[in-house]
């Protein structure tokens, strides 16, 4: 990318920046839930047992 | 109790001729070294004044040491008791590897009796380098107190190994802080050098990725470790290692892949943040595609695999792959991708006898930790000191 300013810099970086955290975060919900997944079936066998 | 019943084994085994073997050749380097000058064994110049002895024995060796604090932290400060067992090892894993650090950075400094000066004649605070310095030292001291109940038990000198003992979580909190600001400024250290080191490994985050990087390379390490024990040092673990070992991998793994997986966001974040994106459709961004993908997010998934399918082996494999990619990682930010602007003659390229010496160096380690694991009550209890932790 061409950057007239050093406004226009911060503004993408910073831009970037944020979109992929909030992209992260929410990749980190699907992460989190498939590595926990069989960790919640397990209590829940042990519930009906 | 298992431990008891040593197999009977010849000494000199092929692995036992190779390590004297290189432990003969290094023996003879060390003289050369130290009685010639670095430039008899090194290519290093002004332009690369550290080499692999920095970038693999310091950078590496701290990185992979780190399973001392995770570990501890993990049982001593979250309470997690049902990995208990896993502390000693890594414990001593990591006093061996920080006394190694120490061991392979006197071949770089030469004059080995001025250790001491960064701390007394001519302390700089204000450096990098100077926490660096400190926080080893004081961490190597905190180790050596954490390992040394296992020495006392096996001395039965029952009143310094209860002094050490109660002093455990005390020097836990200070190890965890000690680890958390120098694993850091290892990575702080290469701040200063935006224009040598390649923009998609130089970050202003840097000293944040070291840290964060040195977690997954501590998890990962008392997995491998655990593995091979199991393995090679099946005779010497007690029945309470035996058992507790599977949960200590798959949940060091669930562990390791959730921390992997922050870093490889991270690592995108430090690609953001200076606009670095044109450069992953060179070269040096294929490179720097194959670690980020190959050894962080791969071995991410390999990890978060096995813990959910509770498949030890696989978390095997993945902690090797991590651990691969933590030494490809320190390996190009302190040699492949530092300097990447100069022509190709006038890169470092370590001569023979400094790779020859930094494998003296790590069959060193290896070597006292086979006879600390065998001769010390590491991977098992003490008969005289059973639940005394």
């Amino acid at each position: 990318m061409e950057f007239m300013t050093y406004h226009d810099f911060m503004f993408w970086t910073k831009g970037m920046a944020y979109v992929g955290m909030g992209l992260g975060l929410a990749a980190f919900v699907a992460f989190w839930l498939f590595l926990t997944e069989r960790d919640e079936d397990r209590f829940a066998d042990k519930e009906e047992e | 109790m298992s431990h008891h019943t040593t197999p009977d084994k010849k000494f000199w085994t092929p692995a036992n001729i190779l390590t004297a073997i290189i432990l003969a050749i290094g023996l003879v380097l060390t003289v050369k070294r130290f009685t010639m000058g670095i430039g008899s064994v090194t290519n290093l110049s002004d332009d690369n004044p550290w080499g692999i002895w920095i970038g693999f024995d310091l950078l590496c060796g701290v990185a992979l040491a780190a399973g001392g604090y995770t570990t501890s932290a993990a049982v001593y400060l979250f309470g997690m008791k049902k990995y208990h067992s896993a502390v000693r090892p890594a414990i001593t894993t990591a006093f061996l590897g920080y006394a190694f650090v120490v061991f392979a950075l006197l071949y770089d400094l030469g004059r080995y009796y001025r250790l001491p000066y960064p701390l007394t004649i001519y302390p700089g605070p204000t450096s990098f380098l100077f926490e660096v310095g400190l926080c080893v030292a004081l961490y190597l001291t905190v180790l050596a107190i954490e390992f040394s109940p296992a020495v006392w038990e096996t001395l039965r000198w029952k009143k310094l190994r209860h002094l050490a003992h109660s002093l455990t979580l005390l020097l836990t909190i200070f190890g965890v802080i000690l680890s958390t600001l120098h694993q850091s400024s290892l990575g702080g250290l290469y701040l200063i050098a935006p224009s040598k080191l390649h923009p998609l490994w130089y970050s202003p985050y840097l000293a944040l990725f070291f840290f964060i990087s040195s977690i997954p390379a501590g998890l990962s390490m008392v997995i491998f470790e655990g593995g091979l024990s199991h393995k090679f040092l099946h005779h010497k673990m007690d029945e309470t290692h035996i058992e507790e070992a599977p949960g200590v991998t798959l949940g060091f793994a669930k562990a390791a892949a959730v921390v992997l997986f922050g870093y490889f966001n991270l690592k995108w974040i430090g690609v953001a943040i200076d606009d670095n994106w044109h450069y992953l459709a060179t070269g040096w961004g294929a490179w720097f595609l194959v670690e980020v993908i190959g050894f962080v997010l791969v071995p991410c998934l390999m990890y978060a695999v096995a813990a959910r399918e509770k498949n030890q082996k696989l978390a095997f494999w993945a902690s090797i792959v991590t651990v691969a990619g933590i030494v490809l990682n320190r390996l190009n930010i302190s040699l492949v991708a530092f300097n990447w602007q100069l022509p190709t003659e006038f890169r470092y390229i370590p001569s023979w006898e400094e790779i020859m010496i930094t494998v003296f160096i790590v069959t060193l380690e290896i070597t006292v930790l086979r006879f600390c694991l065998s001769k010390l009550p590491i991977l098992h209890e003490h008969p005289e000191f059973k639940g005394a932790h």
